[in-house]
């Protein structure tokens, strides 16, 4: 692995004196601090979702995994709900970040055309709406008279336009070599296929950024099922969790009483504690993210360096 | 996002085609026009979500009930506005609401030294795996949603979390402390969670402005004599300094932005009254409450108030630096 941002050895061979080797001590020790504080939450559910479910109730969890019960993984989907809701969270991210990376890549695209009738206009028309917002009662009131809540393209539609990816786009194809795009014309190609077949396939880098920055937008969101879903079945995992935890005692109840059926979080005889669902779904909403977030950092990083010359 | 470049929008391209290729088939203003319906549909997504919404303001001139719709509402002009300010209680109401946003808003803005901090000393480490470990494992909080930072918080700081009960065990408290169920100490505790998702992250911006600054003003203050503080003291933290401010110009003029997410997952019965910030204030009334109109002149106080900053702040960037920030 190289390093992230990578920065210029220097000194190496200055003196090391004791006030050099004691900062450097206490440098190193901070940061160990800092790193444990930041990931050893996620260590512990871990190791509570994977451990015996009476054990970790008791909150004896703490270092290693104790009576390892893998099979809360399988049970806790069998909690009415959550299968569905793993689903929507999973379609609107696959859709709503496919669409989001397209349009960024598009408009991104279009916006570096000279030639397009009113191009500053329209680009600054887009750009505006990131420092201005209707507030949350007008939007909302949109939403419903366009037919969007209890509807599945609320989580879509809204996303696809995103400004600063925008910006991200346009920054990079700007920086590519115009004559791309005047030797492909000259052959015969009109500005789609421009598009498509010469500027798409050389954005790679930006819109893997883009495309991260909206995958965890999307897996993450919360409160656009607050404000415009009731529907149960467009429930996200997000809010599924947000519900598990604040109805941790009736939770409990409905897991261990096969008959109990309040509402979402019903049923299945297992031996499932608030704690180890709590855990579960936890665990099932980081994972992702934990496995996926690293192989990309490369990519953010330069993304958000190129936004913070922008910015 | 430094201002738009400037060019007529009808200026001719850099570099026109040679004039032994072929003629382009359609007269070029066909051409432009096509290109911008290419991108209508997009266009007409940024007007439905983002321009069209602000006609919703006329909402807050209305007793505006959602099952008269807008024309069988009563028109009451600006009470909603005098409504704010009437009586004690409302002010105190509002009052304690603007305190609240304000307080953590100042918070985030005095914590906003502590990812150029962390940059300037994680700087200082030599070990390129140590370095790499340190940033993925602190970025990772700023990945995740804050309803499972409040998973986090509920299995370590609830009466029966982790930190409770280790404190128990150990004889330390006799009782579970209430970290999450008390109004002591809310301003400072959502800052800090604020901080624990975001420092890692944040310090990715001033460790990229780190690596391009110009060694050769390292070398010569070294051979200057200058220790390791002394270059950290006047040559790194000095050329951050251009970054910071445009970061902390862009905080004030959020000032009154800080969402309700993080407030709203927190909030409970217990901590309400120290917790409620304008965004959240927004969401009680209007949709729990159902005071929409309400909830709309609130709002619209509050992004009017916002854009105002915004410009106030890009005066600022413009005067002091010569280039906007926006």
């Amino acid at each position: 692995m190289t390093t992230l941002v990578t920065t210029a050895r220097r000194g190496t061979r200055a003196s090391r004196t004791v006030g050099d080797v004691l900062f450097t001590a206490l440098n190193t020790a901070g940061f160990v601090l800092v790193a444990l504080i930041c990931a050893y939450p996620f260590y512990y559910l871990v190791i509570n979702s994977i451990s015996a479910n009476d054990v970790s109730a008791l909150g004896n969890v703490r270092l290693w995994p104790t009576g390892l019960h893998l099979a809360n993984f399988r049970e806790v989907f069998s909690i009415n709900g959550l299968s569905t809701a793993a689903a929507v969270t999973i379609a609107r991210t696959v859709i709503g970040t496919s669409a989001t990376v397209f349009a960024s890549a598009f408009l991104g695209f279009m916006f570096t055309q000279e030639r397009m009738w009113g191009r500053l206009f329209w680009y600054r028309f887009t750009v505006t709406t990131m420092y201005f917002s209707a507030g949350l009662i007008p939007v909302f009131i949109v939403m419903k008279n366009l037919g969007l809540t209890n509807n599945f393209l609320v989580y879509i539609l809204p996303l696809v336009v995103q400004p600063f990816f925008i910006i991200l786009v346009k920054t990079y194809v700007e920086g590519l070599p115009r004559e791309m795009q005047e030797a492909a014309e000259v052959d015969g190609a009109n500005i789609v296929q421009v598009f498509f077949r010469i500027y798409l396939p050389s954005m790679t880098p930006i819109l893997a950024t883009v495309a991260i920055f909206a995958a965890v937008a999307q897996w993450n969101s919360f409160q656009d099922t607050l404000i415009y879903v009731t529907d149960q079945s467009l429930y996200t995992l997000q809010y599924l969790l947000y519900m598990f935890i604040n109805q941790a005692s009736s939770l409990a109840q409905a897991a261990q009483n096969a008959d109990g059926n309040i509402g979402l979080v019903a049923s299945a005889a297992t031996t499932q504690t608030p704690t180890s669902i709590r855990m579960t779904v936890s665990v099932i909403v980081v994972l992702p993210i934990i496995f996926i977030y690293p192989l990309f950092q490369r990519f953010f990083v330069k993304g958000i360096m190129l936004g913070a010359v922008k910015g | 996002m430094t201002a738009v470049q400037v060019r007529a929008p009808h200026a001719a391209p850099e570099s026109t085609p040679p004039i032994t290729g072929p003629r382009p088939s359609n007269p070029p203003r066909r051409k432009s026009m096509v290109m911008l319906l290419c991108i209508a549909p997009f266009l007409v997504l940024i007007f439905l979500f983002s321009y069209f919404p602000l006609f919703g303001w006329v909402y807050s001139l209305y007793d505006y009930k959602p099952a008269l719709g807008l024309s069988g509402s009563e028109f009451v002009g600006l009470q909603w506005f005098q409504m704010l300010v009437s009586s004690p209680t409302q002010l105190a109401q509002i009052g304690q609401v603007l305190l609240n946003t304000l307080a953590i808003s100042f918070l985030g803005i005095a914590a906003s030294v502590l990812p150029l901090g962390f940059a300037v000393m994680l700087n200082e480490v030599k070990a390129p795996w140590f370095k790499n470990a340190v940033q993925t494992l602190t970025t990772l909080p700023n990945f995740i949603s804050w309803v499972l930072v409040y998973v986090i918080a509920f299995s370590l700081f609830s009466s029966s979390g982790l930190v409770n009960d280790v404190l128990v065990d150990s004889g330390l408290v006799t009782a579970p402390l209430k970290f999450l169920d008390s109004d002591q100490h809310v301003w400072l505790s959502m800052a800090a969670w604020s901080v624990w998702k975001t420092l890692g992250w944040g310090a990715i911006i001033y460790l990229a402005a780190i690596s391009g600054i110009d060694q050769s003003l390292y070398e010569s203050a070294r051979i200057d004599g200058a220790g390791r503080f002394q270059l950290m003291r006047y040559i790194t933290v000095p050329q951050l300094m251009p970054t910071y401010i445009v970061l902390l110009l862009l905080s004030i003029a959020n000032l009154l932005n800080n969402g309700m997410e993080q407030y709203y997952v927190f909030q409970n019965a217990f901590n309400k009254e120290h917790l409620q910030v304008l965004d959240l204030y927004v969401y009680n009334i209007g949709m729990t409450g159902n005071s929409l109109s309400l909830a709309t002149a609130v709002g619209m106080l509050k992004s009017l108030v916002s854009v105002a900053l915004l410009f106030a702040v890009n005066g600022i960037a413009k005067r002091v630096r010569g280039e906007s920030i926006v």
